[in-house]
């Protein structure tokens, strides 16, 4: 039987270069990873060398220009003004509080979507629990203005019950950040869920464990790496805002509104700078922490 | 409790998941101390009897009895079975001691005890020095035993076993099948144990339950199962069979109704020949020889175009020339004709 002959692929020039390029895999990486690293470095690093450094100086009273005279002035002022002192203590507590209702609101939903929902329910869960994403945040953190205000729905809610509205204030900026950051603790619960196979639940009560212990001896400590890397998230995106306190904080200041004004207003960029390292300070403190965990392999 | 008392009684046990019967109205009795296999294809039901036993499903309909007591609507921790997954789910978190000594933990045992009995559990399958690793350190061999120690060191009275084999390559699958024999026997307790390798279920059961399609097709000690198969399905999954369905049966052997022959029964002669009295001759052409190192296997073309596969061992080594195309008679004894089925 005559077999058809199959003709050689041609030498172009792509060709060639492609034959290069699976020859010299040094050469193939360093094309591979310059551009991003270029913008990595450019964007990343170096926007956070450049506050570390405009902390270091000072704003010329009297022209309101910055002269670049190096000083721990700010750095100091932010460490010792009982102001900020104040706001920071607020802040955090603000954030761990925030992170406290996501995680517990979470776990649940997180449960329900992961292990006893149909793979329908399961894939229109997920789209509802992303849903909020695609809308505004400055929207959703009005609605909750709306909500909350008086006469809102909230109060409407809460009435029959003899309960009254929080109004504008720390309460209502914790009620809107929970809202805000729910789906960002969701998801990695979710995906952690999804990696605890039932057997290891079946067999923890197959030897003899009533459910309670199976989620205290099992699940948690399975769990505990993707509930650390949401908390994360709702931490560290609480630690920065002041668009939503702004909205529904009433005159409560967090770090976020005091690096504002002084970007703003009190026309101050170095303080500004140097309170911006607070967050980041208690960002690194949180992450070295959470990394012992080995949460952050859950990422 | 009289001796009679079965380990396990299932009575009209049925389980639908939507529309499909996995599970289709099953009675069965397992002895105490009884090596039970089911065997049966993936989706034939076995797997899920044996969750129902475990509770981890509940029926449909009908009940599940452990030693004589319903347990059909308890909970998991709640009976006295205990399970070795086939996946071992070993918790990942704990050391292999604390994976044993869970069961013992949940219980309520003090730290000293339970961490003796989980090391005497170990090194009863050999694994003593091992108990401060965590199962990622294990080989699938090693988790095995740890998953049989767990489930063992509670001392249930019935032990299932979810193709515990499965992942394991050939030699330490022969090796841990000698060991599960073993410890069924030191323990003296029920094992059940699910596989769809019908050699595995052979080599391991006193009896075996053959499934399909949620019902049971055979049950029956191995030779049982092997020498008179019921049904060409349990036939042909069991080791290799001919089957002559009806036509051919009435043409070639001439017997009634469906009928099949081991290929180890059937041997081959030169054609000129004559048969033995009381065996059935069929004339053919080799068509393909598969070396097998301890057998060979042929596969005849009969003169109606049937295929009839022939196992020869190779007790001494005979001329190894090709062989294919040749001529030959197969025979075999009317006697090992099995009947699979009556005249429709």
């Amino acid at each position: 039987m005559p077999r058809a002959v199959v003709p050689r692929p041609r030498e172009t020039t792509a060709r060639k270069l492609s034959v290069f390029l699976s020859k010299h895999a040094r050469v193939r990486l360093a094309l591979l990873l310059s551009a991003p690293l270029f913008w990595l470095g450019l964007v990343y690093i170096a926007a956070l060398a450049a506050l570390l450094v405009t902390a270091l100086w000072t704003v010329d009273s009297f022209t309101g220009k910055i002269s670049q005279t190096w000083t721990l002035d700010n750095i100091v002022t932010v460490l010792s003004g009982s102001l900020y002192q104040a706001v920071t203590l607020r802040t955090v507590g603000v954030a761990l509080l925030v992170t406290l209702i996501d995680v517990l609101v979470a776990l649940p939903i997180a449960f329900y979507m992961a292990k006893v929902a149909s793979p329908r329910a399961q894939r229109l869960l997920v789209i509802a629990v992303l849903m909020p994403l695609w809308a505004s945040y400055l929207v959703k953190a009005y609605a909750w203005r709306s909500v909350l205000s008086q006469g809102g729905i909230f109060e409407w809610l809460v009435k029959p019950f003899g309960g009254e509205s929080p109004g504008y204030g720390l309460p209502a900026t914790i009620i809107t950040l929970s809202y805000l950051w729910l789906p960002y603790v969701i998801l990695p619960i979710y995906a952690g869920l999804e990696r605890v196979p039932n057997s290891l639940l079946e067999a923890s009560s197959d030897l003899g464990a009533k459910t309670g212990r199976t989620l205290r001896s099992i699940m948690l400590p399975m769990l505990w790496p993707a509930i650390i890397a949401g908390s994360i998230f709702s931490f560290s995106l609480s630690l920065g805002d002041y668009i939503t306190v702004n909205i529904v904080g009433g005159a409560n200041q967090l770090l976020g509104n005091l690096v504002f004004t002084n970007v703003g207003a009190a026309n101050n960029l170095p303080l500004a700078a140097a309170i911006a390292l607070i967050p980041i300070a208690i960002m690194i403190v949180y992450l070295t922490a959470a990394r012992r965990t080995g949460a952050l392999d859950n990422l | 409790m009289t001796p009679a008392t079965p380990a396990i009684r299932l009575t009209g046990l049925t389980k639908t998941f939507g529309a499909v019967r996995a599970v289709d109205d099953l009675d069965l009795d397992i002895a105490a101390g009884e090596f039970f296999s089911m065997l049966g294809p993936s989706g034939s039901g076995k797997t899920t009897v044996l969750r129902l036993i475990a509770g981890f499903e509940l029926p449909t309909s009908g009940t599940v009895s452990l030693l004589g007591q319903d347990v059909t609507t308890r909970a998991p921790f709640d009976r006295d079975v205990n399970t070795v997954f086939q996946d071992y789910a070993l918790f990942p978190h704990m050391s292999v001691l604390d994976n044993v000594s869970y069961g013992l933990r949940v219980r309520g045992m003090g730290k000293r005890e339970r961490e003796e009995r989980a090391r005497a559990a170990l090194d009863a399958v050999a694994l003593g020095g091992f108990g401060d690793r965590k199962p990622s350190q294990l080989s699938g061999g090693q988790r095995q035993r740890v998953a049989l120690a767990r489930a063992t060191v509670v001392q249930p009275k019935v032990l299932l076993l979810d193709e515990p084999l499965g992942a394991l390559d050939l030699k330490l699958r022969e090796q841990m099948q000698v060991e599960l024999k073993e410890l069924q026997r030191s323990l003296g307790i029920t094992f059940i144990f699910v596989t769809h390798d019908q050699e595995e279920a052979l080599t391991l059961s006193d009896r075996i339950a053959v499934f399909n399609n949620g019902r049971i097709e055979q049950l029956g000690t191995p030779a049982e199962i092997y020498e008179a198969p019921a049904s060409p399905f349990v036939a042909s999954f069991v080791g290799t069979s001919n089957i002559f369905d009806e036509t051919e049966s009435r043409e070639m052997l001439k017997l009634p109704g469906t009928n099949s022959i081991r290929p180890e029964k059937v041997t081959l002669h030169p054609p000129a020949s004559t048969p033995a009295g009381g065996t059935i001759s069929l004339e053919g052409t080799i068509a393909e020889v598969i070396y097998l190192g301890t057998s060979t296997r042929l596969l005849l073309e009969l003169a109606g175009g049937k295929r009839l596969t022939v196992l020869e061992q190779n007790a001494s080594s005979r001329s190894t020339g090709d062989r294919r195309a040749a001529r030959v008679d197969a025979r075999f004894a009317a006697s090992d004709i099995v009947q699979l089925a009556a005249p429709a």
